[in-house]
């Protein structure tokens, strides 16, 4: 009798304990998606929540521009959440060199994620996976339905028809042509130069070129995309050169441009704020019938703190990241970000097929700047925001730019000296 | 007499030391010290994840690699610039304001001594956020309220263009403090007595005259003070233009002060990681240029300024 009841005390406590142990997990999420902190707080956390109760999770976002610098400065100072998400390439690899990141490579569920999904989140030698992929985004114009109908016109294919297009929006008045001010400047060279430019340097090819160091920021393909960049600039609004990202944002949603150089980001905000309806184009190609590339970056990624107090609970969450369950929420929750898992997801959002619909009749790549290239002082990304908004507003020529992003590279990057 | 002398020597004050701890030890930890590691930390750099001595090679990256001096330069004359307009306009304009208020006629003295005065208290980030509304081409009053007087045509972009965004952003801190220098002015202005007003009413000097003769003379240890609180003040700026420009101090560098310089280097700014090492470095050179403004102002012109007793 005795007995029984020791035992029965002990499994209570031991029950208890357990409970409370498992109550106690709290993870932070540190993450640069300000704009995403409802989906997640009502859509993928209570998900989340409700098949692990006594893991709490509270997402945790700053501000996109001051992302890296507070989440360094927190990391160092031993004051960041649990699980950090993670900018592509160099800037998590540097984070998990210093050891802020714990290697995810031995997680059963990366198996869910194709290499060149995990590449963004890999050493070079690829020997440690330190973050679980999430989404990519692709590049492309968003266009006002309405606008275009009104004004009679088709859906521009080559670049000849993109202009002219732009020509006849500008002739009537009444739409901005297009909605991008220079003010922020990493518009002008996310959305302008990465997005336009694939179709230029033909994708991989020559991204990884460039890489290789076989061709030249001064080469024709790399500074001919700041020439077409040039001509935008009398199709951008009045006192573009002041406007900032969300004043070209509210400036499309608020019907006033017709077209919005956009990542697929944009797709959820633009859903909800623009009560026209909304297509989507990709880059035009030069000539009709030639191959079409699309940026389709790998964009976000989420890992570990090595210094978590919670890593049991934190590698439960990634693992849940990783599943086809989170996949299919985050995809529908957050159109545009698309998943990178193998298995594909159904979307539900017309705008967001639109897009993904591009990865069938295009090439994809990613952002040119973003592998290895932006490792130095200076940094090519960084350059590149300047240099675009240059050829926007006319103060330098191509060449001039090709050959001053070509110094400054070839001032620490090995295979250009 | 001997005996006294031995008396009083061995009296330690113990309230002295007493009193004086507390205020040195947290100024020692949160002021002397830091200064000192920043100076020490700017010695160093980093290979493979170890701190690695390197004596001044910093500064001669600083100075001597086109690519970071091309940078530091156009940061420290961008901040001539923007002292240079403080000094031009802030400065003038308050002690003019000053004047104005301690004229003993005027009504409404405290109401204008307040409003002039609140913006001083107002946060940077609201103040560069407002005025960027202001003067937004899309959303702002500016190139309205200019329309309807028939001037649009001096209306342009003047924070997105590079030959104007600097100029616009020293005018808005200039709106932002000229309460400073018009309130010290003022209360030196208030101190200098009647009775030498009076005086020299009575040998007929009146109105102007009696503000460049008598006051102007009694205000110029004020003026000095201002100017360096000016000199430090703008050589420190980096929140205004953070606020309205960003870390990159758009457009094309060209509204980068030594502050923002600074920020960037050290922390890192989107792809472009950070660097405490360098970022030490340009804080070590920021220091000094701050010192010798002080010193060339404390040995070069204050010994040299006549004070009157009053």
């Amino acid at each position: 009798m005795i007995r029984k009841t020791l035992a029965l005390a002990l499994a209570g406590t031991a029950l208890t304990s357990t409970v409370a142990l498992a109550q106690d997990a709290e993870l932070t999420i540190e993450s640069w998606r300000n704009d995403d902190l409802t989906l997640w707080q009502e859509k993928i956390i209570p998900a989340f929540e409700a098949k692990h109760p006594g893991i709490k999770v509270t997402f945790a976002p700053t501000a996109p521009a001051e992302y890296n610098a507070v989440l360094n400065s927190k990391l160092d100072a031993g004051s960041a959440g649990d699980l950090i998400t993670c900018r592509p390439f160099d800037a998590s690899l540097a984070l998990y060199d210093a050891g802020h990141l714990s290697n995810l490579g031995d997680m059963d569920a990366m198996s869910n994620f194709s290499d060149v999904a995990k590449s963004a989140w890999q050493t070079d030698d690829a020997s440690a996976t330190f973050c679980v992929p999430m989404a990519s985004v692709i590049h492309g114009f968003i266009y006002n339905k309405d606008a275009f109908a009104e004004l009679g016109l088709e859906v521009p294919k080559t670049e000849a028809e993109f202009f002219a297009a732009l020509d006849k929006i500008k002739e009537d008045g009444s739409y901005i042509p297009m909605a991008m001010g220079t003010n922020d400047q990493w518009e002008a060279a996310t959305m302008g130069y990465n997005n336009i430019g694939p179709n230029y340097w033909k994708g991989e090819e020559g991204r990884l070129a460039l890489i290789k160091g076989e061709q030249k920021l001064t080469d024709p393909q790399w500074t001919a995309p700041y020439a077409t960049l040039a001509k935008w600039g009398s199709y951008l609004g009045d006192g573009y050169e002041a406007q900032t990202y969300p004043d070209s944002q509210n400036i499309f949603t608020l019907g006033r441009a017709a077209i919005y150089p956009a990542g697929s980001w944009e797709i959820a905000g633009f859903n909800t704020q623009a009560d026209f309806e909304l297509g989507a184009f990709p880059p035009p190609v030069q000539n009709d019938g030639d191959t079409c590339y699309i940026s389709d970056h790998t964009d976000i990624g989420i890992g570990m703190n090595a210094k978590s107090d919670n890593p049991e609970a934190a590698r439960t969450f990634l693992t849940w990241v990783a599943s086809p369950e989170f996949a299919a929420i985050m995809g529908n929750a957050l159109p545009g970000f698309f998943p990178l898992s193998k298995e594909p997801v159904n979307l539900e959002d017309p705008l967001a097929k639109e897009f993904v619909s591009w990865r069938d009749k295009c090439e994809s790549t990613i952002r040119s700047t973003y592998h290895i290239l932006s490792r130095g002082t200076p940094n090519l990304e960084n350059e590149t925001w300047g240099a675009s908004v240059a050829a926007i507003k006319g103060t330098s020529s191509p060449d001039e730019l090709g050959a001053e992003l070509q110094k400054g590279l070839a001032s620490w990057y090995a295979p250009h000296q | 007499m001997r005996l006294t002398v031995t008396h009083h020597k061995p009296k330690i004050r113990w309230h002295i030391i007493v009193f004086l701890t507390p205020a040195v030890l947290v100024y020692t930890s949160v002021m002397i010290f830091p200064l000192f590691n920043t100076l020490r930390l700017a010695l160093y750099s980093q290979f493979e994840q170890q701190r690695v001595f390197v004596g001044l090679q910093n500064f001669q990256t600083l100075f001597g690699d086109p690519i970071w001096s091309e940078q530091f330069w156009n940061a420290l004359g961008n901040n001539f610039w923007f002292f240079f307009i403080h000094m031009l306009v802030q400065n003038p304009i308050g002690i003019i304001l000053a004047a104005i208020l301690s004229h003993p006629r005027l009504r409404f003295a405290a109401l204008y001594r307040s409003a002039i005065f609140i913006p001083t208290i107002l946060s940077f980030v609201i103040v560069g956020f407002a005025w960027k509304l202001i003067l937004s081409p899309i959303w702002g009053i500016a190139p309205s309220m200019l329309d309807a007087i028939g001037l649009k045509f001096l209306y342009a972009p003047w924070l997105g263009k590079e030959e104007y965004a600097l100029t616009t952003l020293s005018l808005i801190s200039v709106w932002q403090f000229v309460g400073i220098p018009m309130m010290l002015i003022y209360a030196s202005l208030l101190a200098i007595p009647d009775e030498i007003l009076e005086a020299a009413e009575i040998d007929g000097i009146t109105g102007m005259s009696a503000f460049w003769k008598i006051k102007l003379p009694l205000i110029l240890p004020s003026i000095g003070i201002i100017s360096i609180l000016t000199f430090v003040g703008n050589f420190n700026a980096f929140d205004l233009i953070y606020t309205a420009q960003g870390a990159l101090a758009g457009p094309d560098f060209s509204t980068d002060i030594l502050g923002t310089f600074l920020y960037r280097t050290f922390f890192g700014f989107q792809l472009q990681l950070g660097d405490p090492y360098m970022g030490s470095a340009i804080a070590s050179a920021m220091f000094a240029i701050i010192l010798i403004g002080v010193c060339i102002y404390l040995f070069g012109i204050q010994t040299r300024m006549r004070r009157y007793q009053l």
